[in-house]
């Protein structure tokens, strides 16, 4: 459920993450994604990243998507 | 927005639509589970884009609509003892209660904050040492992860004075209870977008197996949403339910490892009572013993009165797809945004003012 | 020298008449207050526009403003929407004791600076002051008296079919300019409120075309409130396009984070017009020409369907309704 949005990391300190969408920033924690490194793009859920983006996942999506054939 | 802007497109979610009128030959009912998704399905008016063949449905979702008269009751109880600072979450201030709510509550002169994060309640604790600040934790399986790291850090910096009422639940085994009711008679489910994130798509491989219901991982722009429902269609027509996840970029079938070690870190799975549904066994999550020093239900002594359900309301059948809130006789008569009776009217996500708010209360 | 405000300063004697001396009729220096009267005593010829409002905004100082500059332009801008021209306001304080004095001076200086732009005069007032806690730290109202030019007719009921929805640029930038000032949020949002008086907007709009059916200025509740309300009172039904109405990216992105709808954050600075569709382009035009209306875009119009309600044709071409705000706006998790 619930509201999450796709945040690019600027920088990380410790737990810490300072995420950047659309212009505005939010110092984020990433407990739950330790693994994230500066320029991934992570889900923002109530303060936390949630998940890092599969950006070829994205990508691929989108390409799916393009090529739909309608008869 | 990058990762937002792309899956609002017009045209190929036109090329989606197209899709789902070509393979859509049986009539079907899909069921959106998550709260999230249903707001999204208001605001974009998905429903007027699907063929007469496609009926949507939602379930029950909303983590405040199901949660219990009696688990509302207790955080408003808390909320009255000297020195308590409640911090909540937006969602929860205006859910009547049996008796009140927390803005209510609040206009008693009680303090209670709204919160964006469990990071801004250890704030509030750390900046108010002589209160004893109690976060609310709702929600399902994408929320519980935060609180339970909240409450490592809480551990880590020796914070006595933060507290967790955990009235968590979780996702798979409300669906199993709702299916086995056999009351809600769906084809498909629209599965929780960022729940699987953190359980990922296997916990779901039940239900095309013990049901026969196709179940496809959704994310929330209006292309995420009409590429599930296209995928669940196509599963449906070829007769070969089964799990697949439309959410690729976020979610994956392990889903979030480290989230869930948290989880299981800091929480015990219990029963938990879900308004309209009743108590469903594994269904909770509980503080562990050793977590038991920041658990409010051991540390405060709470007292209730009993709790009561308002008499006419229908959000029980509402969230289990059994009614829509145009069955319900008190659906903008006594029960609007502004006096709500129930639940779902007043939950930014609650079937009954998606239904109020976007549409089809005027006729 | 003192440098808090204390409950002596709002007794009535000499500390009192030291404060209203300084911090109030020295900065808004004019004929009519000099004079240190009970009432201002002025001539008025014509119709006359007055309008009342407090200000409780917290905090006191946000991005782009403060609540002196939301003061006065708030009432400005209620007599700017029925077409008047603004001349006189009263400015009056509520001050908790305790309240620094550098920060009252700073406040009165925004008041000033806007009066002094617009032309408009603080003729008479008050200050009290009291215990602490009794007050949010200030608390401002304001009351502003405008003359309507002959012929002039606006007002909410005016609303026709066919008519045009004008809106003078983005939404949502005074909400959350205010929101991103909320200790421990841990967002950092270069987003300022847009705060603005909008009297000289009117009046070109007014050059341009006499007829302007409808104004109003789109403040708590977001713009869907006003188009609501703008709805019932005319009796009409509106339709907007949710691709036509401009907002900035990251009050688009603070809005997605926070779970809000853009379309019932507060707005400061706008103004919504609803005007007769043979002159919707050229109002348009002179809008854009003002500093205040830049943005400004063209959103919907006034149908027959649903009146009463306002509907909102959506970027995928379907249609739903939009609804008056309910309660606070609360960010949400879900």
């Amino acid at each position: 459920m619930c509201l999450a949005i796709p945040a690019l990391v600027k920088s990380i300190r410790d737990h810490d993450a300072e995420v950047e969408i659309g212009g505005i920033s939010y110092r984020a924690s990433i407990w739950l994604t330790p693994d994230a490194k500066i320029g991934d793009y992570v889900l923002l859920h109530t303060g936390y990243a949630i998940s890092v983006i599969d950006e070829e996942e994205a990508m691929e999506t989108l390409r799916m998507m393009r090529e739909i054939e309608v008869i | 927005m990058r990762f937002i802007d792309e899956y609002r497109n017009a045209e190929l979610g036109k090329r989606l639509i197209d899709r789902i009128y070509q393979s859509s030959t049986k009539r079907v009912r899909l069921m959106e589970f998550c709260g999230g998704h249903t707001v999204s399905i208001f605001k974009y008016g998905i429903r007027q884009l699907l063929p007469p063949t496609v009926e949507m449905l939602s379930g029950p979702g909303c983590p405040v609509c199901v949660t219990a008269n009696d688990d509302l009751d207790k955080v408003i109880s808390l909320s009255r003892l000297p020195d308590v600072i409640i911090t909540t979450f937006g969602d929860l201030l205006r859910i009547p209660g049996s008796y009140s709510s927390l803005q209510q509550v609040r206009a008693e002169g009680n303090d209670i904050r709204v919160v964006y994060s469990a990071l801004e309640a250890l704030d509030i604790a750390r900046g108010n040492p002589e209160h004893r600040v109690i976060f609310v934790g709702i929600g399902f399986e994408t929320t519980a992860p935060t609180i339970a790291a909240s409450i490592l850090q809480a551990e880590q910096e020796k914070l006595n004075n933060y507290h967790i009422l955990s009235l968590h639940k979780l996702t798979p085994p409300v669906i199993k209870a709702l299916l086995d009711s056999g009351e809600t008679k769906i084809n498909g489910i629209v599965c929780p977008g960022h729940v699987s994130t953190i359980i990922g798509s296997n916990p779901y491989q039940f239900i095309p197996g013990n049901y026969g219901i196709a179940c496809v991982v959704s994310g929330f722009e209006p292309l995420d949403i009409l590429l599930c429902i296209s995928m669940l269609v196509e599963q449906i027509e070829r007769g070969q339910p089964g799990v697949e996840i439309a959410y690729r970029r976020a979610v994956r079938p392990q889903g979030n490892q480290q989230a869930l070690r948290l989880i299981e870190k800091v929480f015990d799975i219990c029963p938990a009572t879900w308004r309209g549904i009743g108590s469903v066994p594994d269904s909770g999550l509980k503080l562990k013993q050793e977590y038991q020093v920041f658990d409010a239900e051991r540390v405060f002594h709470i007292h209730q009165e009993e709790s009561r359900e308002p008499p006419g309301c229908l959000c029980g059948d509402i969230l289990r797809g059994v009614k829509v809130p145009l069955d319900c006789k008190l659906f903008n008569t006594a029960c609007t945004p502004e006096h709500p009776v129930g639940p779902c009217m007043v939950s930014s996500e609650g079937t009954c003012a998606a239904y109020y708010h976007y549409g089809d209360a005027c006729g | 020298m003192d440098n808090k405000i204390l409950l002596a300063h709002g007794s009535g004697g000499k500390l009192s008449h030291d404060l209203v001396k300084k911090n109030f009729i020295q900065p808004f220096s004019n004929l009519i207050i000099d004079k240190m009267d009970d009432s201002a005593v002025f001539d008025l010829n014509g119709r006359i526009a007055f309008t009342t409002d407090s200000y409780v905004v917290s905090p006191l100082f946000f991005p782009g403003g403060d609540i002196g500059k939301l003061a006065v332009c708030g009432t400005i801008n209620d007599l700017a929407m029925c077409g008047a021209s603004p001349i006189y306001l009263s400015v009056s304080l509520i001050i908790e004791e305790g309240l620094p004095f550098s920060e009252l001076e700073k406040i009165i200086s925004s008041i000033q600076k806007v009066a002094t732009d617009t032309g408009v005069k603080v003729v008479t007032g008050d200050t009290k002051v009291v215990n602490q806690g009794s007050t949010d730290k200030l608390f401002i109202n304001t009351a502003g008296i405008g003359l309507i030019p002959p012929g002039v007719d606006i007002s909410g009921s005016n609303a026709i079919l066919g008519d045009k929805v004008i809106l003078s640029g983005a939404i949502g930038n005074h909400g959350i300019a205010v929101i991103s000032q909320r200790e421990g949020l841990r967002l950092k949002v270069p987003v300022e409120s847009d705060c603005a008086p909008l009297n000289m907007l009117v009046s070109d709009m007014l050059t341009a075309s006499n007829h302007i059916h409808c104004l109003r200025d789109p403040t708590r509740g977001g713009l869907a409130t006003t188009l609501n309300e703008l709805a019932m009172q005319s009796g009409v039904g509106i339709n907007i396009r949710e691709d036509k109405i401009p907002i900035q990216q990251s009050v688009n992105a603070a809005c997605e984070l926070l779970g809000f709808d853009p379309l019932y954050v507060a707005n400061e600075g706008k103004l919504v017009a609803i005007v007769s569709p043979t002159c919707a382009e050229e109002i348009l035009n002179v809008m854009k020409h003002n500093h205040y209306g830049s943005e400004s875009a063209i959103i919907g119009e006034v149908v027959t369907e649903h009146p009463g309600r306002v509907t909102m044709k959506t970027i995928l071409g379907t249609s739903r309704i939009v609804d008056m705000l309910t309660g606070e706006l609360l960010p949400r998790i879900c």
